[in-house]
């Protein structure tokens, strides 16, 4: 109950603290379950994406 | 009927009581954090006058009427019946379990189930007798299933096989074969960098223009270039293969039966005729291909390429690299349509998983609320 009236006077109270902290919620979650994903990815498929074999045939320029 | 005649006995149920007040509770005016089922808190003695009141709205002779239909219709029930009308529950009880509607779904689900099983796994209907021109050599081997290292659902194509892959094609297969769909510049970011592939289209020429003079010139090529064809038509590729044209191998893992798995087979399974088996002079034999015959010779011996990152090039590596390659090249999204699904797959699960409990939450008071009845005391006796 603590945290629900916490909640409720932190972000709900006032409509513009309500609707920026969607907002602001919306993107961190969006770039940290990318980043959280985008790891995982690479660790399942290490050694088998380009960006693990790029360095053997670029050449500095 | 439903609905209104709802609201016929709610209006004729005010008339009745609009004297006493009444407080509904529907489970969500509680604030005590605890839901309670719906019920009526004032004494409900009301339910009899209600009906009284209704039919005294309806003309005498029909409400004379009704009382001596009703208690006409009623014995002739048997009373079974009529005490079952009042529960659920005697009913269920009484069934055997095999004859339930749920038995009844899941042995329908079953069969079907398994009658499309066998026929996916087995390709005709069973106990159905089928009549087949070809025999099995005819149609073809199935090609083995291969555990390819992008097999798996999270699995991403092994680039460094792509790359070794296009070099098989580009030294062996485009001999023959054109690979139109692809140009220099798909090439980059997935096994080649964009110098070496500028580098790569800059040894072709192709024809461009035309000029100021309205001619066509040749230029070197360019990253937007396709890769160039062996032929330059149809005719000219039949005409160098003894008749037989070598497909287009942009889409070849998508447009075979067996896909990655069929090619591979293909490429190594090149043995001698059965006995028995002729074959024709320019043909060759390879229990993979259906009917038998091919036009394309083995073409893939151990050592034919030198592979730049020292891999031993055997025969089944050569045909393991250039699979891989055709694969992508038939399906360059492959990678990244298989991260979106992961994210699409864990996204619309929450998704899915927090609707059901908004759903329940918001109609946990509905399905829970009991409404409360205690028949009226008749005063009169």
């Amino acid at each position: 109950m603590a945290f629900a009236n916490t909640f409720y006077n932190t972000f709900a109270r006032r409509n513009s603290v309500f609707v920026a902290s969607i907002f602001a919620g919306t993107f961190a979650f969006t770039v940290s379950f990318d980043q959280g994903l985008d790891k995982f990815w690479d660790n399942w498929n290490k050694g088998k994406q380009w960006k693990d074999i790029r360095h053997k045939y670029i050449e500095e320029s | 009927m439903g609905v209104a005649s709802f609201w016929h006995v709610f209006e004729g149920f005010m008339l009745v009581e609009s004297s006493q007040s009444h407080s509904w509770d529907f489970g969500h005016a509680d604030h005590s954090g605890s839901r309670r089922p719906l019920a009526f808190r004032s004494a409900p003695s009301h339910f009899l006058p209600l009906k009284t009141t209704m039919f005294s709205r309806l003309s005498a002779s029909k409400a004379a009427l009704k009382p001596v239909a009703t208690a006409a219709r009623i014995p002739s029930l048997p009373s079974s019946t009529v005490r079952f009308l009042s529960s659920n529950a005697g009913q269920a009880a009484a069934q055997p379990p095999l004859a339930s509607r749920t038995a009844l779904a899941t042995a329908s689900i079953f069969t079907v189930g398994s009658i499309a099983w066998y026929t996916h796994l087995y390709g005709s209907l069973p106990f159905v007798g089928e009549v087949h021109a070809n025999s099995p050599a005819e149609d073809g081997l199935h090609p083995t299933a291969y555990p390819w290292s992008h097999n798996g659902l999270l699995d991403t194509f092994d680039h460094a096989s792509i790359r070794r892959g296009y070099q098989v094609y580009r030294e062996v297969c485009a001999a023959c074969h054109s690979l139109d769909r692809i140009a220099w510049r798909n090439l980059v970011g997935v096994s080649h960098t964009a110098d070496e592939a500028r580098a790569m289209a800059e040894e072709v020429e192709y024809q461009d223009g035309p000029n100021d003079a309205g001619e066509m010139f040749t230029r070197p090529g360019k990253l937007s270039d396709y890769l160039p064809a062996p032929y330059p038509n149809e005719e000219a590729a039949r005409a160098s293969n003894a008749g037989a044209l070598p497909p287009d191998l942009s889409l070849i893992v998508k447009a075979r039966h067996g896909g990655r798995d069929y090619i591979f087979s293909l490429l190594t399974g090149y043995v001698d005729p059965p006995a028995g088996v002729e074959i024709r002079d320019g043909m060759n034999y390879n229990p993979f291909f259906p009917g038998g015959a091919i036009s394309m010779a083995r073409v893939l011996f151990d050592g034919l390429v030198e592979y730049e990152d020292g891999t031993p090039a055997t025969t089944s590596q050569m045909a393991k690299d250039v699979v891989t390659f055709l694969h992508w090249a038939a399906e360059p999204e492959h990678d990244e349509r298989k991260k979106i699904g992961l994210k699409a797959v864990i996204l619309f699960s929450a998704l899915t998983a927090i609707s059901l409990y908004v759903k329940r939450a918001k109609w946990a008071g509905v399905k829970t609320r009991k409404i409360l009845y205690t028949p009226p005391v008749d005063k009169h006796h």
